[in-house]
């Protein structure tokens, strides 16, 4: 391939614009005082505030981890603003701002009753709150309980103190501990016994407000035999300024239960230079809890300047499946590091790991990955599957599995390919007429087909749209 | 396309690849209609020819040129050649992992009939009956392209894709070298099926066999990076008697003193 096939540029980010709205923010930095404030905001009963204050004093004792094999500045904790709600304008408060719902419109989210998608409830999230969240009357009926995680902690606080921080406790990670100290708002998803949730539920997070950080915090618990698949979307404006994004999800699934949750991840990746763009340093897990339950993630990593992440699944029910499908692009001077931690504690678990790492332009992939077999577990089985294509000549992957395991019994198969898009296969792509574009798409999306092919319909065919976006340009 | 401007041509070409010259002064006319061989040893540039004639980026023209219903190739992107109805059918096509036959070809009919705006079940319909024609299963279709084919499909990948596509002027790369023998009937089967007035072919071959399928109208042989001899159809015979040392013998001295 030619020098100038692997300059990426990418600055027609579509979801890049900012929505001029009054916000009742919080001043910069970060103290007790800030934790307090968020927690009177959200008018949260003195538990949730006493868990918030142990993990920041937890936070305060620890540092940023430095093992990733990622570059960036120092973030400073005090020149972040930990909570923006934007004013609304309208007299009731179950109503919807017009000048939100126009944002969330122009992201292809549609929140009015009449455009809403069929067979999708959405939970709305602007900066540090919860907007709307829909089809909640039809999902109360079958007693399901999709709303904002501020109000669950309000009006469902048994169910969310029962669970929340056992997945991911606030000792869990420097980014966890500050995420439990500050997290806003997210969904809370609860599906009681033996009911399949009949749509699929869906988060969009929005950061809009500048030097914000968006903590969101979202929990999901899929009682014995329930069933529910999730998805998540976010995007944020173009600023030159990076913007920090540090999320926990909790995943709980009890006996057959089953949790399937999707992610497609379109932050501000920054500009061609690496100026800008979100640092996405997240924390996901899910929790077999029960027997022969079953828990998959599926990401779309196609934004952000900085990603670190590892959804991961704790196998602890006997029977108990774990999966995790990935799809990560980078392009200009993005980085990820990303990968997943599948850990067998019962019985006859399985886990399954498909990462499809795509980089192009001079950005670094990543693929990190854990699989650990306990002691007590027997007959654990792993397969996993780590490609990574190349794109150009200045771009790099790297690919870091950790195995360990503990009993004999255990059979794991790990299998890596990293690949170069050829001169060759876009010769013979271009010759049957298509230019270089289409050929570099259409070799990509080949690639990552496996993993597309476990999301949601609309989701893959947007998914795909993305993809051929990111790429757009990295090409000539 | 004016009168006086050939079909296909071909003027003193001079092609490299990594600083080694391996065309050294190709001249050939193709007429509308025509079909031509071009025979070789290896080593020859058989293979440089039919990648320079598509743009192959790795081999660089050092002289000459290529023109088709008068325009000038070398100026022209490999998918603007492609778009135009040129069709390279390869020696060694590459895999396409996770995309599907059936996804490609719709893609790439697309590209070159952009105009026509085929309806995907009209399409389908064609590539069935095609298919049928070439004696391929349907579930081919829904294989990821090329990969783990055997030599065999490849090639009759490549000749349906040919079919496909419908293209006025294509190259054939040795597309019967690995073929087994009712291989190379279905294949050559499939490349008569396009013989039309308005379709002009150029056979790259190393062997006389798929000639015995494919009737050229004319036969040059390439040595050395130089078209040393053109021929009828007589000639596909005396090669067969006499293989290449003959004319090598014959031409290829004076080619080389020249």
């Amino acid at each position: 391939m030619n020098e100038d096939t692997s300059t990426a540029i990418l600055d027609d980010y579509k979801y890049g614009f900012f929505t001029e709205i009054e916000a009742d923010s919080a001043p910069k930095g970060l103290n007790e005082d800030i934790i307090r404030f968020i927690s009177a905001k959200k008018k949260e009963p003195e538990w949730m505030l006493e868990w918030r204050l142990k993990a920041y004093r937890w936070w305060l004792k620890k540092s940023e981890p430095t093992w990733p094999h990622l570059k960036y500045p120092k973030i400073d904790y005090q020149n972040i603003c930990y909570f923006s709600a934007p004013k609304t304008n309208v007299a009731n408060p179950g109503e919807l701002d017009p000048e939100i719902a126009s944002t969330f419109e122009r992201l292809g989210v549609p929140l009015h009753e009449r455009d809403r998608l069929a067979g999708v409830a959405v939970d709305a999230v602007f900066d540090s709150v919860s907007v709307i969240t829909t089809h909640r009357e039809m999902l109360k009926e079958k007693g399901i309980i999709f709303c904002s995680i501020s109000e669950a902690i309000q009006e469902y606080p048994d169910l969310v103190k029962k669970y929340l921080g056992t997945v991911v406790p606030y000792t869990d990670n420097y980014f966890a501990s500050l995420n439990s100290a500050v997290f806003t708002d997210g969904s809370f998803c609860y599906i009681p016994k033996g009911v399949r949730c009949p749509v699929e539920l869906s988060t969009y997070f929005r950061i809009n407000a500048l030097d914000t950080g968006q903590f969101e915090r979202t929990l999901i618990v899929a009682e014995d035999s329930a069933y529910v698949s999730y998805l998540e979307g976010c995007t944020a404006p173009m600023r030159k300024q990076s913007q920090l994004h540090a999320a926990v999800v909790e995943l709980v699934a009890l006996d057959n239960a089953e949790i399937k949750y999707a992610t497609v991840q379109n932050w501000y990746a920054g500009d061609k230079e690496g100026n800008g763009g979100i640092y996405n340093f997240v924390t996901k897990r899910g929790h077999c809890r029960g027997a022969r339950s079953k828990i998959s993630w599926t990401q779309v990593e196609a934004g952000a300047a900085i990603t670190w992440k590892y959804p991961g699944v704790i196998l602890e029910g006997d029977g108990s499946v774990g999966e995790f499908y990935s799809v990560a692009v980078t392009t200009n001077k993005m980085q990820a590091d990303t990968g997943t931690k599948m850990i067998h504690i019962g019985n006859n678990t399985k886990s399954t790991i498909v990462s499809k790492g795509i980089s192009a332009g001079e950005s670094v992939n990543s693929y990190r990955g854990l699989v650990q077999v306990l002691p007590g577990a027997r007959n654990a089985r792993n397969h996993s599957n780590c490609d990574s294509m190349l794109i150009g000549t200045k771009c790099s992957a790297n690919t870091f599995p950790y195995i360990e395991s503990e009993n004999e019994s255990s059979v794991i198969e790990h299998e890596a390919t990293t690949s170069r898009v050829s001169e060759d296969q876009i010769f013979y792509l271009k010759s049957r007429g298509l230019d270089e574009e289409d050929a570099i798409s259409m070799i990509v999306n080949g690639f990552a087909r496996e993993v597309f092919k476990q999301l949601p319909l609309e989701f893959s065919v947007e998914a795909v749209r993305l993809l051929e976006m990111k790429l757009e340009g990295s090409i000539g | 396309m004016s009168n006086e401007q050939p079909y296909f041509e071909i003027r003193n070409l001079h092609a490299e690849i990594e600083g080694q010259p391996i065309l050294k002064g190709v001249n050939l006319v193709i007429q509308q209609g025509e079909t031509h061989a071009m025979m070789g040893p290896n080593g020859s540039g058989k293979s440089t020819l039919s990648n320079v004639i598509m743009g192959h980026p790795s081999y660089d023209v050092t002289g000459g040129e290529i023109f088709f219903q008068g325009r000038n190739l070398l100026e022209m992107e490999t998918e603007e050649r492609a778009r135009l109805g040129l069709f390279l059918a390869f020696q060694y096509p590459v895999a396409i992992p996770g995309v599907s036959v059936a996804k490609f070809l719709k893609s790439a009919f697309d590209a070159v009939h952009a105009e026509k705006k085929t309806k995907s079940s009209e399409f389908l319909k064609m590539l069935r009956d095609n298919l049928a024609y070439l004696e391929v299963d349907d579930s081919f279709v829904n294989r990821a392209l090329n990969d783990g084919f055997s030599g065999g499909e490849k090639k009759r990948m490549e000749i349906l894709q040919m079919l496909t596509l419908q293209p006025k002027f294509a190259v054939m790369d040795e597309t019967d070298s690995g073929l087994d023998i009712d291989a190379l009937r279905v294949v050559s089967q499939g490349v008569n099926k396009l013989r039309s007035p308005s379709f002009s072919l150029l056979v790259i071959t190393h062997y006389e066999r798929i000639l015995r399928y494919i009737h050229p109208d004319h036969i040059h042989i390439l040595i050395d990076g130089q078209i040393v001899h053109t021929g009828g159809p007589e000639l596909v015979k005396e090669l067969e008697e006499k293989g290449y040392d003959w004319i090598r013998e014959k031409f290829g001295q004076e080619v080389l003193a020249s």
